[in-house]
């Protein structure tokens, strides 16, 4: 059915319900692209205007795909929790978003309320909200999850430790180890990119990561980020897994570029949990995202790419995963173009990741042929902070030399933390007290690189 | 460098063990924050991974160096018709413009392997690395039985164009040489798409990639012998992607071994 909003003598007609969230969704060049975005800065207020009227329970009759079309939709409409969403049934979209900024808003209502939004929700709200609401409601929603650390506390953040090498070269990878742990970097996980998919190389990496945290008893997990079908087939040959990793996205057939199904994904997570590996918890998956992956696998369906982002988050829900990343600048220019739209983006995604009940982390990033830099980064990474985000990217010095692309670095998670006063997973940061590598506060010790950490790097030198 | 007591010196192992990574390792803090000295010296390699970005492509150069006897070179272009719209419209850099497209349906005939160099996101790249690797790559596929079309030399493309490119040339499998996204340490990056039954519309999911083609990075001959493994295999299961993994590793080191040129 077609929205309508009128403006002084001018009336805006959007044709159905993913035109209209299209044309209210802040200005990004994957929009653009996808030939759907607002032509005026007034249409896009038109199309706000027209949705900040519309009822909520709109998408619970509404798809933006077609359920008979896209197995994403049908997860989200057949996991619907009616009895979670009741509180908030009778509102408008923009009453909804008066409703998430007041004070009836809290933790503990905004837990019980998640299971009862679904993306669509999630993302249209978002379109009514400026960076503070995305930043104030997303600090006051809570997700904790377990595998050997806890994630999520209030007062907490964690790092990715990414010791990614260009050719998986192991001592290479151990050196960015070493040098991270040294920093205080690793509570969220080790996870490697690796540059071969070959499953040989993805097992060494695999025992590679088990030996230095067996050999340190470090609470944390390790991770090699490759294909679902290679964790399983690694996990079948008796390879030591910690967390189960997949790139996902909001639609069947992009999830179909990515050689995913929703029933794959499941045995991902039963593979996973089989081992049994967890100390604290049996969260196994880690999850990464991005805005622009269905565009860019052509498998849009003329949805805005923020709204299918959102809808990654239905399928990471599903499995309840330890982590879920989304790598806001990493796609580059044609889909988010400068750092002002990489920095929307983030907030945004943390925000209706958050909403939606999920461990939400950002790899806080630019390409080099983005129009963004080194400070874009820096004020996202402090907005983020601001919103609590579970987790952050720690690269060495924030260059990434597999994946070419800059990230966090070890030093940017110092400064947050010396900024918000923001401590690490709690059984980290036990373990780097009694390592000496961090004191009582927190704060690193004078004195260099913990020396048995050192040591262990005498195994890997020529 | 580091006088402040409260901050953490580099230990002297960290000498050693910069050398095992080109990672931005053991930089030392002031405080929270960088050193200075590292501050500045990232701000310059990103000047220069941005500069690289923008490098105009000498195609016809790349041309001229790859021509020989009996191999015959093409030059074509995406429907993007600049860099910025380059940037801008991946779709564009995804299709051949309508000259090119014409010109390459007049050399369609049967063949097993198209090969693609295309400037991508770092024409760099090319510049310096483009001609060893298909001199490597050719030195496995020459004297064997794979009929390989003419090579083609793509501007402002993407992977995907590709595609098209084998689909016209009418080649069995596509073989793209491109630039990658510059990263800060390497603005001279080649990444190699393979791609069995090349078609427009083929999904990222039926390819497979190794990336980091450079001198420090993976090395031309290792990358060749890795393709020659990869293409043989896609020949033999007529696919390519993640169905096809690179287990070429294990089989180097076996009974492949002869095949990789002493270090």
């Amino acid at each position: 059915m077609a929205y309508r909003a009128r403006i002084g003598s001018e009336t805006y007609v959007f044709a159905d319900l993913k035109s209209l969230m299209a044309r209210a969704t802040p200005l990004r060049s994957g929009d653009a692209l996808a030939g759907i975005a607002a032509g005026s800065l007034e249409e896009m207020m038109a199309a706000r205007l027209a949705l900040a009227d519309l009822p909520l329970s709109t998408f619970l009759s509404e798809a933006v795909i077609p359920y008979e079309h896209d197995d994403v939709t049908r997860l989200i409409i057949d996991a619907h929790d009616k009895d979670a969403f009741a509180p908030v049934a009778s509102l408008t979209v923009g009453g909804f978003r008066d409703f998430l900024c007041s004070n009836r808003a809290t933790t503990e209502s905004l837990a019980r309320l998640s299971p009862g939004i679904t993306p669509e929700m999630a993302a249209a709200v978002s379109k009514l909200m400026r960076n503070q609401d995305l930043i104030l409601v997303a600090s006051k929603c809570r997700s904790v999850t377990r595998f050997r650390t806890t994630i999520g506390q209030p007062g907490t953040l964690a790092v990715r430790l990414q010791p990614n090498h260009p050719t998986d070269d192991p001592a290479g990878i151990m050196a960015s180890i070493i040098d991270g742990l040294g920093y205080g970097c690793g509570d969220a996980v080790i996870g490697i990119n690796p540059a071969s998919d070959s499953l040989t190389t993805i097992s060494d990496l695999l025992h590679l990561l088990d030996g230095v945290i067996t050999r340190f008893s470090i609470p944390t997990q390790g991770c090699v980020l490759t294909h679902v079908t290679s964790t399983i087939r690694l996990i079948e040959q008796g390879a030591p897994v910690d967390l189960v990793f997949q790139s996902i996205a909001g639609t069947q057939a992009a999830n179909a570029s990515f050689g995913v199904t929703l029933g794959l994904l499941r045995e991902g997570l039963d593979a996973g949990r089989s081992l049994k590996r967890g100390t604290v918890g049996d969260h196994v998956m880690y999850f990464e995202t991005g805005q622009g992956s269905a565009l860019s696998a052509n498998a849009h369906h003329g949805v805005d790419q923020q709204t299918l982002e959102a809808r990654a988050y239905a399928v990471a829900r599903a499995y309840q995963p330890f982590l879920v990343n989304t790598v806001v600048g990493f796609i580059g220019p044609e889909y988010l173009y400068d750092g002002k739209q990489i920095i929307r983006a983030g907030l945004e995604d943390h925000f209706c990741g958050k909403l939606m009940g999920l461990p939400m982390g950002c790899d806080i990033c630019y390409t080099n042929h983005a129009e963004a830099d080194s400070d874009d980064m820096d004020t996202l990474l402090t907005l983020l902070g601001a919103a609590g985000v579970n987790f952050i990217m720690g690269v060495p010095g924030a260059d990434d030399i597999m994946l070419n692309y800059q990230s966090t670095s070890f030093h940017d998670q110092l400064y947050i933390r010396a900024l918000l006063g923001l401590r690490r997973a709690p059984e980290f940061e036990a373990w780097l007290q009694r390592l000496d590598i961090v004191d009582a506060t927190g704060a690193l010790r004078a004195g260099g690189t913990s020396p048995p950490l050192l040591q262990a790097m005498g195994d890997y030198l020529p | 460098m580091n006088d402040n007591p409260e901050d953490r010196t580099p230990l002297t192992n960290w000498s050693r063990l910069r050398a095992l990574t080109p990672a931005r390792i053991g930089l030392g803090h002031r405080g929270a924050s960088m050193p200075v000295d590292e501050v500045l010296r990232f701000g310059l390699a990103h000047a220069k991974a941005r500069d690289a970005v923008h490098e105009p492509f000498r195609a016809g150069e790349i041309a001229a160096a790859l021509a020989a006897p009996g191999r015959q070179v093409i030059e074509v272009a995406s429907a993007a018709g600049d860099r910025a719209t380059y940037l801008r419209r991946p779709d564009l850099g995804r299709m051949l413009s309508q000259k090119s497209r014409a010109m390459l349906a007049s050399h369609s005939r049967r063949s097993d392997l198209a090969l693609v160099v295309a400037d991508g996101l770092s024409a760099t790249a090319i510049h310096n690395n483009a001609l060893p690797l298909v001199t490597a790559v050719l030195a496995h596929i020459e004297g064997r039985a794979i009929s390989c079309a003419p090579i083609v030399v793509a501007s402002q493309a993407r992977v995907a164009l590709g595609d098209e490119i084998g689909h016209l040339l009418g080649a069995r499998m596509v073989l793209m040489l491109i630039g990658e996204r510059p990263g800060l340490s390497s603005p001279d990056s080649l990444g190699a798409y393979l791609t069995f039954a090349p078609r427009p519309g083929v999904s990222d999911a039926a390819r497979n990639c190794l990336s980091n083609i450079r001198p420090a990075g993976l090395s031309f001959e290792v990358a060749a012998a890795k393709l020659d493994w990869l293409i043989d295999e896609a020949f033999r299961r007529s696919l390519t992607g993640i169905d096809l993994k690179d287990d070429s590793d294990a089989l180097l080191l076996t009974k492949g071994a002869a095949r990789l040129p002493n270090p």
